[in-house]
């Protein structure tokens, strides 16, 4: 995982870069809930783009890091997801709580890109 | 002459979390001859994920084990199924249940069977506590009917 941490906007940005199974879970999950306790961000975004496979162990980490990032007041979005992922995010009702962003606002997110 | 499959193969490994990977992967590679389309394939590496990832935190609760997965090709589909000795599902109603999981404190969506359910066309589920589990997915590939009927056309 790549992370990116935009002080002046407090946005941590996760970005994803393996398959997300039952595995490959319990890494992101540890690297992810560091990252989120040191930054105390307003806005965490993961971004999907080299995600090529994921299966529902996918949907408990996304809502396991939504509720940390919540209990700090922060907001959580996703972005650059890949139709089959989210057809399984779709199934699981979390995108009631958890937007899929097509384009992220703010200068400094752009730059960073 | 409805059950003579064209081709099928067996696996056999170890209940460690890293052949989640490697099962799935092999699943697809095999159902490749079959000429399915992107998304098909996609559908059974998720299924076959699921299941096996069951088998690993379910069936052996992250013990030692041993996870079978036997696929046979017909025509224009492909059966899948995936096995495991251990400790069974006492309600298999409830366990299929989405949402439901008895692993919670894992942060489990409860998604597995339901994935499973409506990625494949078919999906059995038998078990019997203390002996094991097994899993059977048929997923119809319709690619395939495609490409055979561009074929006539030219």
């Amino acid at each position: 995982m790549k992370v990116d941490y935009i002080k002046e906007e407090k946005l941590l940005i996760l970005r994803i870069t393996e398959e997300i199974d039952h595995h490959s879970c319990e890494k992101i999950k540890k690297r992810a809930d560091y990252e989120i306790e040191v930054h105390i961000p307003k806005k965490v975004i993961f971004d999907f783009n080299n995600v090529n496979f994921m299966d529902s162990s996918g949907i408990g980490m996304i809502i396991g890091r939504y509720k940390l990032v919540s209990l700090f007041g922060g907001k959580t979005s996703l972005i650059n997801v890949k139709p089959s992922i989210k057809k399984i995010f779709e199934m699981s009702g979390i995108l009631k709580l958890i937007q899929i962003e097509e384009e992220i606002g703010g200068t400094e997110f752009e730059k960073c890109i | 002459m409805k059950n003579v499959y064209k081709n099928q193969m067996r696996l056999e490994f170890s209940s460690k979390s890293t052949n989640e990977n490697f099962a799935r992967i092999a699943v697809a590679a095999f159902a490749t001859q079959l000429d399915p389309s992107l998304e098909e394939i996609a559908d059974i590496k998720t299924a076959v994920s699921e299941a096996v990832t069951n088998c690993i935190i379910h069936g052996y609760e992250n013990e030692e084990g041993i996870i079978k997965i036997e696929c046979k090709l017909f025509a224009n589909s492909i059966e899948i199924e995936i096995s495991d000795n251990g400790k069974g599902i006492e309600d298999i109603e409830k366990a299929r249940q989405a949402l439901y999981t008895s692993k919670s404190n894992l942060e489990r969506s409860g998604m597995g069977f339901t994935i499973m359910e409506s990625f494949m066309d078919e999906l059995r589920v038998e078990s019997v506590v203390g002996i094991g589990t097994k899993v059977t997915m048929k997923k119809m590939i319709k690619a395939n009917e495609v490409v055979t009927e561009n074929e006539i056309k030219l």
